[in-house]
Parts: C-alpha cells; sequence; structure tokens
C-alpha cells in the first residue's frame, strides 16, 4: 500500500493512498462533525456535515466519501464550512419533531450532541413538523419517524452487518421513511431477526428499546467494530 | 447485412417513394396525436382505400413536424408541386387535402396553409431533427433511405474507435443533457479506461417541466438515436447499450424497442454489425417517474436495479459506473448529433455555432409565444430571433417579461438581454443554463417570485432525500417563497432565503441540489424590486399573487401567523 502525503489545515500529514479523508482528518485529532458516517458500514455523503474545502477544487466535498490524493491541501473549519454546518443541523432540526426534553435519548443523542458543538442555540427555519405515527409493533423496539433525520445507518447496518435488508426507505424527499419489510408494520416482518443493530448505530431516538423513557435509552457506540473486528480479523475482545 | 446491401435497401425504399404521385405526412407525435391526429390518419387512409388510390397516394404516419401548438400538422409532398404543411387539421379538412392533392390536377388548398418561408421554419437548421417529420419512425427502411446507418458503416469499415473520438472531439460536440462537457473528450476518457467490459448509456429521462427534445427525437427518429450509440459502443469498445427512457414517454419506449427488433432482424445491431467483428446490443429501460434519475448516477443505479439516487462523484461513470464498468453515458440528444458529424465530416460541423459551441440546438418552445413547438437552431442565434421571428411573438399584444431556459435548473433572462447569443457560456454568465433545451417564454401577466415557487415547488417533490441540504432547504425555500407570495414574508426572510440558496448550492451532493436555487437566484438577480413589492408594500407589480387574507405585518401579527401556520401544517399531514 502506497503512502501519500498531504496538508490539513496547513500540517503535512501522510495517510495510505487507499483512506479516505474523513479517517485521516479524525487521525489528526481534529474533530469533524458527521451524522451519516458510521465506521463498520459503506458510506452514504448523505448529512454534508463532514464537508471540507480542497484546494482547487470549486466545489465542497464530503470527506466521509473522498478518497485521499498526493499533495491534495485540506481545510476543515474554514469560517463558511462551520457556518454551514450550523445551517445543516438548523434545517435538521426544524425538519421533524426533536423535542429533547421527552426524547428517550435525551443526553446520548448525536444530534443533540453535534448541535451543542457547533452552538445551535436557535433554529431560523419554520418548524415543519410534520405528525408522523409511531411504528411500536415489534416485541422489543419502537420505531417513531418524528425523531428520525433518514442517516440511513439503520438501513445500512441491517443490509451490510446482519444481512437481512428489512429497514429501507420509502419516498423521495421530505417524504422519505424509513419502513420495515415491503412498508408492514415492523412486528410482521419475517425477515427481522430481531438484532437489535438497527436501535443502537442511530444516532437519535428515533429506535430505540421498547420500556426505556425520557433520557434512559444509551446506544452502543462499540458494539459494531467489536462484531466487525471478530468476523473479519478474528480478533475477539471478550 | 452488410454495406452494398445497406444501400441496395436504401435505393429500393427511395424508389418506391418516388413512384406514389402524392405522399400524406401526418405528425404522428405525442403533441399531434393528444389532437386528434389518430382520426386525421384514418381519414386520410380511408379516403385512399375508397378511392381506390393505393397505387398512387401513400399516407405515412411521420414524427414532429415542429409547430406543435398548430397540430395535426400534415405535410404534403406532390410530384410537381411543392411540399406544403396544413395545420389544425380535422378528418373533414384531411379528406379535402387528399381530394385536392390526389386530383389527376393537383393543387393546394387555401385554407390551413403554413406558409413555408414563414421565420418558423427559415431560421431552423435541421441537423438532428433532418428526418423528423419526413420518415415513418416505425420503418426501418425509411430511415436508410435518408442514408441511415450510412455513417455506422462508414465508421466500422473506415475509421478506427481512437479516429471516430478524434472526429468527435474535432467537431466541437458539447454534451447536450445541459452541462456541455465535451463529447469527443468523455468518449475518449471511456475509450481509454481500463475494463473488460464498457457501456454506453442514452440518457432519454427528460424531466424539465415544458422540455420534450428528447421525446420527440426518440418518437420521430429512432434509428438516429440507436446509430449514434452503436458508433459511440465502436468507438469506446463496448458491446452493450442501455437507453433509459422516462416511463411517461410510452410511444417512444414502443417506437424504440421497434427499432431495436428492426436493427437487429437486418444485422444492424446485435452479433457482427453489419458483416463486421462489432457486436453490439441495445437494450431499453423504463424510468418510474423521478426527475432526479436524469442526474446520471442516480440514473445508472436506476438501470441497474438499484434506488435511484446520485453518490458522490469521483469517481466518475467513464472510470467506474454500471456495476464499477466503465461507462459512457450521454443525451439522447448529443447521439443524434454523431452520424451527420461522421457523415459530414467533423470540420463541417464545427463550421456550425460559435467558438466555444457548436452545432445546433434543439429547444421546445414554450409559454406565452404564439407558436409553440419544437424547434432546431443553430448555437449563437439570439433569443429575440428565437422568440420573435421564429416563435411569432407573444400573444394578445402583451409585452415580454422573461424566457426561462434550463428548467428548475436554470434561470429567468430579462428583457434587456434577449440579444444575448445563446450558447453554454453566455447564458451560465446571465446565471441560467443552456439546460436540456427548455424555453418557457414568459409575458408582463407572469409574477416572478410566483414562477420561482413553481420551480421550487418542482424541486422539493422531486428531491431524493439522500442529502440534507436539498431535502430540507428546498421545502424551507419553498415555504419562503410562499411567505412572499402570500404577503406575510419580512425583510429578514429575504436575507434567510439569500442565505440558504448559496448554501444549496456548495453543499447539496447533486447538481439536482446544487441547481435548485438557480431559478430563484436568477429571478433576484432580475427582478429583485418584485420581491421587495411584495415584502414591503405587499403588492404583487404582475396582479398574480393574492394577499387580501393575510393582515398587515405588526406588532403580534407575526406571531398570529407563526400559530396559525402550525396548525394548517398539522391538518395537512
Amino acid at each position: 500500500m502506497s503512502v501519500v502525503t498531504l496538508h490539513i489545515n496547513d500540517e503535512l500529514v501522510s495517510a495510505r493512498s487507499d483512506q479516505k479523508l474523513l479517517e485521516v482528518i479524525r487521525e489528526q485529532g481534529i474533530d469533524i462533525p458527521t451524522l451519516c458516517h458510521l465506521e463498520g458500514v459503506s458510506d452514504l455523503g448523505g448529512c454534508r456535515l463532514c464537508l471540507v474545502e480542497v484546494q482547487g477544487s470549486s466545489k465542497l466535498l464530503a470527506a466521509c466519501v473522498t478518497p485521499v490524493q498526493e499533495g491534495m491541501s485540506v481545510y476543515t473549519h474554514s469560517e463558511r464550512l462551520v457556518r454551514y454546518r450550523r445551517m445543516i443541523l438548523e434545517l435538521l432540526l426544524s425538519e421533524r419533531t426533536h423535542t429533547c426534553a421527552v426524547c428517550v435519548t435525551n443526553g446520548h443523542c448525536e444530534l443533540q450532541y453535534e448541535a451543542a458543538e457547533l452552538g445551535v442555540d436557535h433554529v431560523r427555519y419554520e418548524y415543519l413538523a410534520p405528525q408522523l405515527h409511531l411504528d411500536a409493533s415489534h416485541a422489543r423496539f419502537t420505531l417513531d419517524h418524528n425523531r428520525c433525520i433518514l442517516c440511513q445507518r439503520c438501513v445500512r447496518v441491517c443490509d451490510e452487518v446482519e444481512g437481512a435488508h428489512t429497514l429501507d426507505i420509502m419516498g423521495r424527499g421530505a417524504n422519505g421513511r424509513v419502513i420495515t419489510g415491503l412498508n408492514r408494520p415492523w412486528g410482521e416482518c419475517v425477515s427481522c431477526t430481531s438484532c437489535g443493530k438497527c436501535v443502537q448505530v442511530c444516532p437519535t431516538g428515533a429506535l430505540f428499546f421498547k420500556g426505556s423513557s425520557v433520557g434512559e435509552m444509551e446506544k452502543r457506540h462499540a458494539f459494531l467494530s467489536w462484531i466487525l473486528n471478530g468476523r473479519e480479523r478474528k480478533e475477539w475482545q471478550w | 447485412m452488410n454495406r452494398p446491401e445497406l444501400q441496395a435497401m436504401g435505393e429500393r425504399e427511395r424508389e418506391r417513394q418516388q413512384s406514389y404521385r402524392c405522399r400524406l405526412l401526418c405528425c404522428a407525435s405525442t403533441p399531434c396525436l393528444s389532437s386528434g391526429a389518430t382520426a386525421v390518419i384514418e381519414a386520410l387512409k380511408q379516403f385512399v382505400k375508397e378511392q381506390e388510390l393505393d397505387a398512387d397516394v401513400l399516407v405515412t404516419a411521420t414524427g414532429c413536424m415542429g409547430p406543435c401548438s398548430r397540430g395535426p400538422l400534415v405535410t404534403v409532398q406532390t410530384r410537381d408541386l411543392e411540399d406544403v404543411v396544413y395545420e389544425h387539421v380535422t378528418p373533414e379538412l384531411a379528406r379535402d387535402i387528399a381530394l385536392a392533392h390526389a386530383a389527376p390536377e393537383p393543387r393546394a388548398l387555401e385554407r390551413n396553409l403554413l406558409a413555408a418561408d414563414s421565420p418558423f421554419f427559415a431560421k431552423q437548421k435541421k441537423v438532428v431533427l433532418s428526418n423528423s417529420g419526413l420518415i415513418d419512425p416505425e420503418r426501418l427502411e425509411c430511415y436508410v433511405a435518408r442514408g441511415g446507418y450510412g455513417a455506422l458503416a462508414n465508421a466500422l469499415r473506415e475509421m478506427t474507435p481512437v479516429e471516430v473520438c478524434e472526429a468527435i472531439t474535432r467537431s466541437g460536440l458539447r454534451g447536450r443533457g445541459g452541462a456541455g462537457y465535451p463529447t469527443g473528450l468523455k468518449w475518449d476518457l471511456v475509450r481509454k479506461a481500463p475494463g473488460t467490459r464498457k457501456f454506453v448509456i442514452a440518457n432519454g429521462d427528460e424531466g424539465d417541466p415544458g422540455a420534450y427534445m428528447d421525446r420527440t427525437l426518440m418518437e420521430s427518429d429512432p434509428h438516429r438515436v440507436l446509430e449514434g450509440m452503436a458508433i459511440a459502443g465502436y468507438a469506446v469498445g463496448a458491446e452493450q447499450g442501455y437507453i433509459y427512457v422516462r416511463g411517461e414517454y410510452p410511444i417512444a419506449a414502443k417506437r424504440l424497442e421497434n427499432a431495436i427488433r428492426m436493427a437487429e432482424r437486418r444485422g444492424l445491431l446485435g452479433g457482427r454489425v453489419l458483416d463486421s467483428s462489432f457486436s453490439f446490443r441495445i437494450d431499453i429501460r423504463i424510468g418510474a417517474g423521478a426527475f432526479v434519475c436524469g442526474e446520471e448516477t442516480a440514473l445508472m443505479a436506476s438501470v441497474m436495479g438499484r434506488r435511484g439516487q446520485p453518490s458522490p462523484r469521483p469517481p466518475y461513470p467513464a472510470q467506474s459506473g454500471l456495476w464499477g464498468m466503465p461507462t459512457l453515458i450521454n443525451n439522447v440528444e448529443t447521439f443524434g448529433n454523431i452520424a451527420p458529424i461522421i457523415d459530414n465530416g467533423a470540420e463541417w460541423y464545427a463550421a456550425i455555432g460559435t467558438d466555444k459551441s457548436k452545432g445546433t440546438k434543439i429547444f421546445a418552445l414554450a409559454g406565452t409565444v404564439a407558436t409553440t413547438g419544437l424547434i432546431e437552431v443553430p448555437m449563437g442565434i439570439s433569443l429575440r430571433e428565437i422568440i420573435f421571428d421564429i416563435g411569432g411573438g407573444i400573444p394578445n399584444g402583451r409585452a415580454f417579461k422573461a424566457a426561462q431556459t434550463g428548467g428548475p435548473s436554470g434561470g429567468c433572462i430579462p428583457a434587456e438581454h434577449l440579444d444575448t447569443p445563446v450558447d453554454y457560456d453566455s447564458l451560465r454568465r446571465l446565471g441560467s443554463i443552456m439546460g436540456s433545451g427548455g424555453l418557457v417564454v414568459m409575458d408582463d401577466t407572469s409574477c416572478m417570485p410566483d414562477v420561482a415557487k413553481f420551480f421550487m415547488e418542482f424541486c422539493m417533490d422531486e428531491s431524493c432525500g439522500k442529502c440534507v441540504p436539498c431535502r430540507v432547504g428546498t421545502v424551507q425555500l419553498h415555504r419562503l417563497l410562499e411567505h412572499i407570495t402570500n404577503g406575510s414574508a419580512t425583510p429578514r426572510d429575504m436575507e434567510t432565503l439569500e442565505e440558504l440558496c448559496v448554501m444549496m448550492q456548495e453543499t447539496s451532493l447533486c447538481g439536482l441540489g446544487q441547481s435548485a436555487p438557480n431559478p430563484l437566484l436568477s429571478t433576484l438577480r432580475y427582478f429583485r424590486e418584485e420581491y421587495q413589492a411584495h415584502i414591503l408594500e405587499r403588492t404583487c407589480p404582475a396582479g398574480k399573487c393574492t394577499m387580501d387574507h393575510v393582515p398587515p405585518l405588526e406588532q403580534g401579527a407575526e406571531l398570529q401567523r407563526r400559530s396559525r401556520s402550525t396548525t394548517s401544517d398539522s391538518e395537512v399531514s
């Protein structure tokens, strides 16, 4: 594997040529927000929070899907980027109903965390607040569309890691919904193995264990790398 | 079939056509069919049968003739007379036309005539549409009689793939889908890309409101598209092609399917094309109604049977497209330009048009203009010539206000820029784009914020929802435009609006999201005073928006509005 050198925020760094920018940026200890990215599943490039400026490119590039290149010069926290990240979070918060005070993941929510980190203290856009339903037909899990940010982590983990592909997206644009089976109630989906990976990777309170109350739903973030390390590298850490 | 056999086929068909004293060509494209062309064709055929004129008169259902708002159209080619075109033909009129032209002493009727020397035809230059309206799209022989598949035969026998790519590069042809990427360069990239299998895709997923160039080309001259694709396949080393046809175009899909079957049967497609060692198969893929599938990465996902969503580039399709293989993807109209370039030479093609934009472009002229329809003009023609000479100006004595090009990714061009030459770069400088060729003319009754709202609603409905800026940004921009057009916006909403537009352009994942704010930004650039009138004076200068139901924005009223809009939302959802 060849090595490339590049500049990140004017610091010279080296990276393996098969790495993506996001990985290299994080290796440098630079904190860059992401919501759709998840270690262990394929990248989507959808949340646009990890956008970076690359010198010579007229467009902003999503670091999670951009391969490193020899001699590239990357800026991760320009004034424009931080402003756009804030606006993206404002848009996400305005899209559905994110009322932290009554949410099961209050205090453990990635959307809430990123908003706090970026100092989003108010939303300038109109709250769309569509009244979406909630699927509690599964014996152990609940899917609340009102808290979903359509990051598709659950869809990807169900397809790529569990291999069940019970979850997918239906509809387009703001009408997009995470569906179970062919839009059947979750409890009736025979393909679901009830493994709970979707719940663990969900960044918000859209997917949670039944019986959790406000702030009680804490997700185990390390489990996915634990499973994948075991499966692919035979490194079991029990 | 080999080359001499192809030429013999063309010769036979030409002789057959000349054996008729009179040929009655009736347009059977979607616009004319919807205004009653089926009955007209039926009446003409009935007439020929009744009068037992089968040996003298030929009735042909052809492709589009151009002035669609004047349909159904009938062209009559009589041996000793000039060709004449009749407009608004009814079955009764059709019988009169046939009677007059098929008589031993043929004469043209005085009624419903479209003058052949009218500016609508005189200012056009038909390259891609040269067969359209003259041939029967369902008969391969008709296409071959006009030199069809000659370019493919020529390329296969006389040229190497490198030479074909060079010819396309020298012709200066740029992608007709809207972005205007040099076609020859793209072909060369795919040709050089390493890969065991390669693919060619024709993008016929045309979705801009009011645009129907690709549909017409596929309906009127399907073999031209197939020939262009086969030449491309030879040039880049692909053996499989796909035509992605929009689901709303059943006639185009049917005619293409028929054309593929005919060409395969005669050895013009399929295994060992024209007795050469080159094989090329073409399959049709039909879309399911998503605008975003016109974006190349989403289109490829759809061809592969996946959800039609764009994916980030790089990798570009030329490196890794369908099933990870190098893929050439061009618009249907781009492929329509290939055969004439090979036939007449790159230099001939490069002589048409402007310095940076070569050749001709098809536009779908729509909106408030006297004659709407499909036109093909050389690049560099001014908007004024298109709208006032070809289109016949604005009807009902109204004034021209703006021309919208490029659909939901384009912008509005105001009257002061009417003399701008129409080419890729000039339009971009004006804040619009060439786009696929939709051209909507608006008179002074159009309200610009309302127009912007229309296009934003379109983008909102068509956003795939993969990336946040486009999915939520389009909804928020639409909300803001709704506030502006109903008189409840504040000056601050304008700031939010403009900031959001720029943010969407810079952060969206694909071209759809990046260009969705264009109609809004271009109307803001040229018609800002209209927006201000809506917000500050609560009046609509064009008289389009009604603002009576909203109380004036005084203290407290703003809060009332917000609470009212949230309750109405919950009712909707």
